[in-house]
């Protein structure tokens, strides 16, 4: 909206404005059970945490003492390092081929081929959850596998063979990526469709070519998607359950209970009767979340008003 | 089609890279669809991309509503009281909500605004231990309620629908309308909500959705089997069969065939939602982030 445009909007919103007092009650009216749902189930359960974070389970203040017993539980860094692998190789592929698909399935200008394509990127999303995760216990195990072939061709051949620890982190992604790319390379591909033609044709005129394209122009009109995406996902990613808890139930425990930190601070919380514990686990990976996210929201100007 | 890639080998290294990643994505669909047809030995045998047969998949259609007395058929109707539940109190909540931040002027718009943009970095399940031991409080675990109103609070359907909002609806528009002798709430329900028919659409699909699908918090909320939604009841099913769990077998023991088929029974909700939504979907999803 140009400065004048708006300039007009706020002298005519200011001559027809009603009593400032009524337009108040009525804005409060309007996001009141908004604003209840969001103080029951984001802010009171986040103090909480905090709270049973700091204290014992007598309710005393119990300094870090939480915190340095999951921090020195012998299963807490491992989970760590598991939950940090996994996230690196699914950003890193999400960031990369998203990107990519999404500039090449927009490149494409035959209509039908771009829609079908988007829609087989896009279906899998349907299947989220534990009904993705049997999916792909399926087609993990080398007997019924529609790709048996190919996992024997890799040496694998066996469903224990697959799941080695070693391998998580590349079948997690593996996972999420299926199920998750084909909404992002929805959204990018649209995000691609609002550069305007001009932009594109005078790039065209002056010889670029569709790399330079990409790379010049497209990219950094994505980067605010991109940098959405990537806090989206990160955010997501830290929080790793039902992949690794149906795997540890479909593999007799191979792939032990406690491989991710969620699935620690759930095994404190309903194992062991820790709250506290469970809590100063959940706070963990809530400030872990929020600051890596942050470093997105800066780097990518994202929120920014232009 | 000078389109895309200039050069008969760029194009060809684009076409073999599309064609992998469309093998990638739909292979296991269409395997998943074919296995509910076949018999747990054909599974096995047969050629993984050989259809079976329509009496294997009433077989399996059998073995699978008859898992536990009918244990399936409960937990879907579960999932659809959740899911709906959610959605009607989650627009309830969130249109009006991101009207009056994109359209309004009140005190503490900005501290809601703010609070809205940081919770909707909060991953879904990181709220979930703190919720149960709240709920815990006031004595809801395994009641509906226990995984109803948490999922009714949705952040992203405010954020989607603020930036509509404040994006798509001219203010002049309103003022118009205050001009004609619309009341406040008349602006909204007679001028603003229609406008906004591709959002509240777009919320609820998300929200639905993502209702559907969610696993964490009914698995920690609802303790008895009679209350899980069907994807929290797929781990009763996925214990059952020897494939995966041999001390499981026995007489309610599950083959893979009918484990595949409660697999896409699980989700055909949302595939139905996905095939008829798909269209506007795409127009819809970049709405919040274009500007007329």
């Amino acid at each position: 909206m140009t400065v004048v445009a708006e300039a007009a909007a706020v002298a005519g919103r200011a001559a027809i404005r009603p009593p400032v007092r009524r337009r108040n009650a009525m804005s409060y009216g309007f996001v009141s059970l908004y604003a209840a749902l969001a103080l029951a189930f984001g802010i009171l359960p986040t103090l909480y945490a905090v709270y049973l974070a700091f204290t014992d389970a007598e309710g005393r203040f119990a300094g870090v003492a939480n915190f340095s017993k999951v921090v020195d539980d012998f299963r807490f860094w491992p989970a760590v390092r598991h939950v940090a692998f996994y996230l690196g190789i699914w950003l890193v592929a999400l960031v990369v081929l998203v990107t990519l698909l999404a500039v090449v399935v927009h490149a494409i200008k035959v209509r039908w081929l771009s829609r079908t394509l988007r829609f087989v990127f896009y279906l899998p999303g349907a299947l989220a959850g534990a009904s993705s995760v049997l999916l792909w216990l399926f087609v993990l195990d080398p007997t019924a596998s529609p790709v048996g072939g190919l996992l024997k061709l890799f040496g694998f051949d066996s469903f224990v063979q697959v799941i080695v620890p070693g391998n998580l982190p590349v079948i997690f992604a593996i996972i999420a990526f299926w199920t998750g790319a084909g909404g992002w390379i929805v959204i990018m591909y649209g995000a691609l469709n609002n550069i305007s033609d001009d932009v594109m044709e005078a790039a065209r005129m002056d010889g670029a070519n569709p790399v330079q394209i990409a790379w010049n122009i497209q990219l950094p009109m994505l980067r605010k998607w991109i940098s959405y995406m990537g806090i989206m996902s990160l955010a997501a990613g830290t929080q790793l359950f039902v992949e690794p808890q149906l795997l540890s139930q479909a593999s007799n425990a191979i792939v032990p209970n406690d491989y991710s930190l969620n699935q620690l601070a759930y095994q404190y919380a309903f194992q062991q009767n820790d709250f506290n514990g469970a809590a100063a686990i959940s706070l963990l990976l809530l400030v872990i979340a929020l600051a890596l996210s942050a470093v997105f929201v800066t780097r990518g100007g994202l929120f920014e008003r232009d | 089609m000078r389109t895309s890639v200039s050069g008969w080998s760029g194009r060809t290294i684009v076409t073999v890279m599309v064609a992998v990643f469309v093998l990638f994505f739909a292979i296991p669909i269409v395997w998943l669809v074919l296995a509910t047809t076949k018999t747990a030995r054909g599974l096995i045998t047969d050629n993984p991309f050989a259809p079976g047969s329509p009496g294997h998949l009433a077989t399996n259609w059998t073995q699978l509503f008859d898992f536990q007395d009918g244990a399936v058929t409960t937990w879907i109707g579960n999932s659809a009281l959740y899911s709906a539940g959610a959605l009607v109190i989650t627009l309830v909540a969130s249109i009006p909500a991101g009207y009056a931040l994109a359209l309004t002027e009140f005190r503490g718009r900005r501290l809601l605004l703010v609070l809205t943009l940081i919770v909707m970095l909060i991953p879904n399940t990181a709220l979930v231990l703190p919720i149960f031991l709240e709920l815990n409080v006031v004595g809801l675990i395994g009641s509906p309620l226990s995984v109803i109103l948490p999922m009714s609070f949705f952040p992203f359907g405010v954020y989607l629908t603020y930036i509509y909002f404040s994006t798509s609806i001219p203010r002049d528009l309103l003022a118009a309308a205050r001009i004609d002798g619309c009341r406040e709430y008349q602006v909204f329900t007679k001028v603003a909500l229609p406008l906004a028919a591709p959002i509240v659409a777009l919320v609820a699909f998300f929200s639905f959705v993502q209702n559907w699908n969610n696993f964490f918090l009914p698995f920690v909320m609802l303790p008895s089997s009679d209350g899980y939604p069907v994807q929290v009841g797929l781990t009763s099913l996925l214990a059952s069969t020897p494939a995966f769990n041999p001390s499981s077998a026995g007489v309610q023991s599950v083959q893979l065939p009918t484990l595949a088929l409660a697999t896409i029974v699980s989700v055909l909700p949302v595939l139905l939602v996905f095939l008829v939504s798909q269209r506007f979907l795409v127009a819809g999803m970049t709405a919040g982030g274009t500007k007329e």
